[in-house]
């Protein structure tokens, strides 16, 4: 027994090379990507050549007041999309989950295959749709509207201020309600039938049964959507760039962080790209994704209980 | 032989075959270039052409997306994988492309005399010094209109704003077609074909962009503005739900013959030649009384560099002088009719609606697009807010009056001989 004790506990090698694949392969292709954007946000070009200049492209970012309002416009749009994606996306997956799991419900495997389908679709694909669908001239929606006598209730969605970031983020809903639907569909199929059959037996059933049993079982699973849909939302690009080009018109309402970006780090039509520029903004995206994920990790996901079956 | 022997042997074949190209100088061209829509012409008229003339270079077209040209572009150069041959866009893309050395100055080549100092502004440093790609084509602004339904309902081309919007209300009190095709979502449709098409006969082409640039008119000054309100009256002509009308469905309305007026760029006489099967005429931008002196948008678009670290570079000087030559204007501007040559030399032209519009060089004074030469160097970018700010006027979201204070805040907030 003392000869046990003293002998130290050998290294565990395999661990560390079990891990190397894939600790390099995330370092090569984020890590380092990441920190490089950042070194970049703190550089500048001047004549050619790359100063630095501290935090000088964040002091323009947010001191310039036509970069700031930019800037904050783009937020405040980025905000809008998410909290429709948070109002609209997932209260519609949790019901679409909740009917999918009803044992009463036939062609089930019909009905989550056909939600599901637009997610796989390219966003390129989805806004082209979608644009011909509203489009004023040979769109599907005024036909359709003007069948039913509603001709008057249409508008160019897409070319009004006031109603284009909706329309865009509501196509956004269309394409991605599939994932938070699968999501929570998996949670429910993963509560037990004990427990069910326990709560039939002190007479809990029906709706009060989904909302007493399963909404609170499957609340971690809603957590790891609302999170998901987060990251996805700031990082969101493709859907407003492909329906309505780097300028996000019109007149930037439905400029989000991540166009600003794009135009301001590659450039558009005669404004040169600012890589530089486009880095500080790239750095203050991570930066908020960053805060919004620490607060649901510290804030909200420790306080959540889970149920062991 | 053994199965070695054979591979060594194909080893050095390959080696040594593709010593003896070099040394054979057989140099292989590769241009970049934005222009997708012109491979096949590029393929079988333009470098078959050049080729034959030149034996020993072979020339490839390796063209990107048009939005993302400048983005590959500057990448690829940064990386030293860029072709020989690069397509130039005018003014400060190139400008700092030459800056950065990435772009050659040839303005020692024998053809650059075919070309005169406004065709070279676009691909010349400020002072003229130097010139970095030979100029290729420019476009004219107008309006095509749909000459069967000028037939139908009487019409005649307009010559004066009056007559116009005269003709305008015509169409539409009759009430078949919509009047002019147009929409705003793109936005770039409103500047390009609406604000600077319409806009230098009252600014007064060279005369008022000179002066801006100076610092001697402003944005908001009247002559700014009027173009701006001209632009805000055509919206009651537009088609139905214009305001999310995209340039595509602009052009399909019209090539269907449901829009009698398109106000266009020439680019767009191959396209409607090809998809619209009517026929066609084109009026120059109305003057405001009837003996004013006209001015058109003959604005240079397209022009070609080599890239200074060409491992080909007299074979790709050959060819820029070949680009200055009047067979290729000739072979081009044919090619491509609405691509009109800047050179000096005379091209004769078989398109009629392309011909039409070049004949506006003659009786009209030619300028370019206000924004282009030295006014979008800052932030914000002057030709991205004449973009939102004459779509915005379109849509009737901002009044002219306050359109041209935008575009001034923004030139001012930069601009030194602005800020005076």
């Amino acid at each position: 027994m003392a000869v046990e004790q003293t002998t130290k506990p050998p290294i565990r090698w395999h661990i560390a090379v079990f891990l190397a694949p894939a600790v390099l392969v995330y370092t090569a292709v984020m890590i380092l990507p990441l920190f490089s954007t950042l070194q970049l946000s703190l550089f500048s070009d001047i004549n050619n050549s790359q100063v630095f200049v501290g935090l000088g492209n964040f002091r323009t970012l947010f001191g310039d007041p036509r970069w700031a309002e930019q800037f904050w416009n783009a937020l405040g749009n980025n905000v809008w999309f998410f909290v429709i994606h948070m109002l609209v996306q997932n209260p519609i997956g949790i019901l679409l989950a909740a009917i999918l799991s009803s044992p009463r419900l036939r062609m089930r495997a019909f009905y989550r295959t056909a939600i599901f389908i637009p997610t796989i679709l390219s966003f390129v694909i989805a806004g082209f749709a979608w644009k011909l669908i509203l489009s004023p001239l040979w769109g599907v929606a005024p036909n359709l509207l003007d069948l039913v006598g509603l001709k008057s209730l249409f508008q160019p969605w897409l070319g009004k201020e006031a109603y284009a970031l909706t329309t865009l983020a509501l196509i956004s809903v269309w394409q991605f309600v599939g994932i938070p639907m699968m999501l929570i569909y998996a949670a429910l199929l993963s509560i037990p039938d004990e427990l069910l059959e326990a709560a039939e037996c002190d007479g809990i059933t029906g709706m009060a049964q989904f909302w007493k049993i399963k909404l609170p079982l499957v609340l971690p699973a809603i957590g790891i959507i609302s999170i998901l849909t987060f990251v996805g939302n700031f990082n969101a690009f493709d859907l407003i760039y492909s329906t309505q080009g780097a300028l996000a018109g019109p007149d930037f309402s439905t400029d989000i962080l991540g166009t600003f970006m794009y135009r301001t780090f590659f450039g558009f039509q005669l404004q040169l790209g600012d890589p530089n520029l486009g880095a500080a903004i790239a750095t203050a995206m991570f930066v908020i994704i960053l805060i919004g994920v620490s607060i649901y990790l510290f804030g909200i996901q420790r306080r959540l209980r889970r149920y062991q079956f | 032989m053994t199965a070695r022997h054979v591979k060594l042997a194909l080893l050095a074949a390959t080696v040594l075959g593709s010593a003896g190209t070099a040394m054979a100088q057989d140099a292989t061209l590769t241009i970049e270039s934005w222009r997708n829509d012109d491979l096949t012409i590029w393929q079988e008229k333009l470098i078959p052409a050049f080729e034959a003339a030149h034996p020993g270079i072979k020339v490839t077209f390796a063209p990107s997306a048009p939005t993302e040209y400048n983005a590959v572009l500057n990448s690829k150069l940064e990386a030293g994988s860029a072709g020989d041959l690069i397509t130039c866009r005018p003014f400060d893309a190139s400008l700092s492309l030459y800056q950065k050395g990435h772009l050659a100055a040839i303005q020692d080549l024998e053809n650059m005399k075919n070309f005169g100092d406004v065709a070279k502004a676009a691909w010349s440093t400020d002072d003229g010094s130097a010139t970095f790609c030979v100029p290729m084509a420019s476009v004219i602004h107008g309006f095509i209109y749909n000459a069967e339904i000028f037939e139908e309902l009487g019409l005649t081309p307009p010559k004066t704003n009056d007559e116009f919007f005269a003709l305008l209300d015509k169409i539409k009190e009759e009430g078949s077609y919509i009047p002019m095709a147009m929409g705003a979502k793109d936005q770039w449709e409103a500047a390009t074909m609406g604000y600077t098409n319409i806009g230098p006969n009252y600014w007064k082409g060279e005369e008022g962009r000179l002066a801006l640039i100076k610092g001697g008119e402003k944005l908001s000054d009247d002559q700014w503005v009027e173009p701006l309100r001209q632009l805000a009256k055509w919206a009651p002509y537009l088609g139905d739900g214009y305001e999310a009308q995209a340039y595509p469905d602009s052009q399909n309305l019209f090539t269907l013959g449901r829009a009698a007026i398109f106000p266009a760029g020439s680019w767009e006489i191959s396209i409607f030649n090809e998809q619209a099967d009517f026929k066609m005429g084109a009026f120059a931008p109305p003057v405001q009384n009837a003996g004013d002196e006209c001015y058109i948008s003959d604005h240079t678009d397209i022009g070609i560099g080599m890239n200074a670290k060409s491992a080909n570079p007299e074979a790709a000087r050959t060819f820029l002088n070949w680009v200055g030559s009047a067979e290729f204007a000739t072979l081009y501007a044919n090619s491509l009719p609405g691509f009109f040559s800047l050179s000096n030399e005379t091209v004769e032209m078989e398109d009629p609606l392309a011909k039409e519009f070049v004949s506006w060089r003659e009786s009209c004074k030619s300028t370019i697009r206000p924004a282009h030469q030295i006014l979008s160097r800052g932030t914000p970018n002057l030709w991205n807010e004449m973009w939102n700010v004459s779509a915005n006027v379109l849509r009737g979201a901002q009044t002219p009056e306050e359109g041209g204070a935008t575009l001034q805040d923004g030139l001012a907030s930069w601009y030194e001989p602005q800020q005076k």
